[in-house]
């Protein structure tokens, strides 16, 4: 029987005995646990992992490839028990036997709890998990920026809460990886063109730059869920520029991001009732101030009305108080004048008679009755001068009771009737 | 509309209920608030009636512009 490498000129290379060995090895030893502790752990720069495990009696060398890091959640510390899954197999290249790991747990505290503790003390010492740090959610979003996978449940469900509670809200996804390698940079990629969008202030294709994030995924193994624990997407969520709910895996599922969200939400569906007020529920609110404005003015029109009618009133009263003391006046005035009218009618009336009297004394008639007569000539002319008197012409002499028919016999210019002195 | 989102109008319209409230605003200035209160109020109740939202994908191209795609 012969075989490759049965003889010096059948001599195969170290390759292919590395690589039968190799075959060999996982051929006949399936993937699976071992126990041991873990010392000389090594991280190289290809990203790969190198370390040795051991017991009591033995060790074996150990890798993980970069590939499969993702799936561990932080590396592991010499000196730590571990419980490893993989295959036994040989690295051709260099020949040496090697247990490929691509699950590693801790005993106690375990690598997960590990690192979900170092990250949040040391963003708690960066004050990053500080209450006073959450911002409130705008009541009324017009556009929920979204970052998850595009082919997730996550999403659908966020649509369809958001749909029902107010169809009226945009919703803008922004796709990431949520598991596996390079999700955690992916996440981060995603937060940094939110932050850029929001910084470029613009709408976008009429969609209203987003007020309010949410991040996260469903529901998945502590493996799925890895990358919402990374130190790098818990700081890229603390420097959103808009306010961020998480929602990431189930209620009981709490991650690093949930921490530094300003809002942790048990699922994407809750995130989504959080993000969207019912319509119904703005609404109530609208018309209630509407209330309250209309209140409010009515109430201040009634305190300005009675304000009116009390000054008003005091107007009124004074106005009565001022007519009341006039008409007092007025009556005054006409009593007295009432009772002045009959005096002075008398006293006209006196005075009226004096006249008469006058007038009486200083008729013509009156000097007749006193013995007085009056000449005229034929004309009618009243004869009241020596000149008027022509001697031998005809006058009349006008006496009390009649006339006289005379004729001028002579002139004289002296006159002992008008001397005073005599 | 004064470009106020809906938020905003909300804030706003709370002061003014709130200012309302005080009896010894001069009546002029309630008229005033009140008017504006209106204005807000058409606002809010236009956001609400907003037309159906839409679900897009943000994309952005190597230039730094965005975009979306349904």
């Amino acid at each position: 029987m012969t075989h490759p490498g049965a003889t010096a000129a059948e001599a195969i290379s170290v390759l292919e005995l590395t690589s039968a060995a190799k075959d060999i090895l996982e051929g006949s030893i399936p993937k699976l646990w071992i126990r041991g502790e873990v010392s000389g752990f090594k991280s190289y720069p290809s990203g790969h992992w190198y370390f040795t495990i051991k017991d009591a009696d033995a060790a074996v060398s150990a890798v993980v490839w970069k590939g499969a890091t993702f799936k561990i959640p932080a590396k592991p510390k010499d000196g730590d028990q571990v419980t490893a899954f993989g295959q036994l197999t040989v690295y051709p290249q260099r020949g040496n036997m090697q247990f490929a790991v691509t699950q590693l747990a801790a005993d106690g505290e375990g690598l997960w709890q590990r690192q979900f503790d170092e990250t949040k003390k040391k963003l708690e010492a960066e004050g990053l998990l500080d209450p006073a740090r959450k911002r409130a959610l705008p009541r009324m979003p017009r556009t929920v920026a979204v970052i998850t996978s595009s082919e997730g449940a996550a999403l659908r469900d966020i649509q369809s809460v958001i749909k029902r509670r107010h169809a009226g809200v945009h919703v803008l996804l922004i796709p990431a990886l949520v598991q596996g390698e390079g999700s955690p940079e992916s996440i981060c990629a995603a937060l940094e063109r939110l932050a850029r969008l929001i910084d470029a202030g613009a709408a976008v294709d009429g969609i209203p730059l987003p007020e309010v994030l949410i991040i996260g995924r469903g529901g998945g193994s502590r493996e799925d869920l890895w990358a919402f624990n990374h130190e790098s997407v818990a700081r890229a969520i603390a420097a959103c520029p808009i306010p961020t709910i998480s929602a990431v895996g189930h209620e009981t599922d709490v991650t690093i991001a949930d921490l530094v969200a300003d809002l942790r939400a048990a699922t994407p569906s809750v995130a989504a009732e959080h993000a969207v007020p019912l319509l119904d529920e703005l609404r109530d609110l609208v018309q209630k101030l509407s209330g309250i404005m209309a209140d409010g003015l009515q109430d201040r029109i009634e305190v300005g009305r009675r304000d009116l009618q009390r000054r008003a009133d005091g107007l009124s009263q004074r106005a009565q108080l001022v007519s009341e003391r006039r008409r007092a006046r007025t009556e005054r005035i006409a009593q007295r004048l009432a009772q002045a009218a009959p005096r002075l009618v008398e006293r006209r009336r006196a005075r009226v008679a004096a006249l008469a009297a006058g007038l009486e004394a200083r008729s013509p008639l009156q000097v007749f009755q006193r013995g007085f007569s009056v000449a005229r000539d034929a004309e009618g002319r009243t004869l009241t001068t020596l000149a008027a008197f022509v001697p031998g012409a005809q006058f009349e002499l006008l006496v009390k009771d009649g006339r006289v028919q005379a004729t001028t016999d002579a002139v004289h210019a002296d006159a002992p009737h008008l001397r005073t002195d005599a | 509309m004064s470009g106020m989102t809906f938020e905003q109008s909300l804030a706003r319209l709370e002061q003014i209920a709130g200012a309302l409230d005080r009896d010894d605003l001069p009546l002029e200035e309630a008229l005033k608030l009140f008017e504006e209160g209106i204005t807000r109020l058409r606002e809010a109740s236009a956001a609400l009636a907003d037309a159906e939202g839409k679900v897009r994908t943000l994309l952005e191209q190597a230039d730094g512009v965005f975009g979306t795609k349904a």
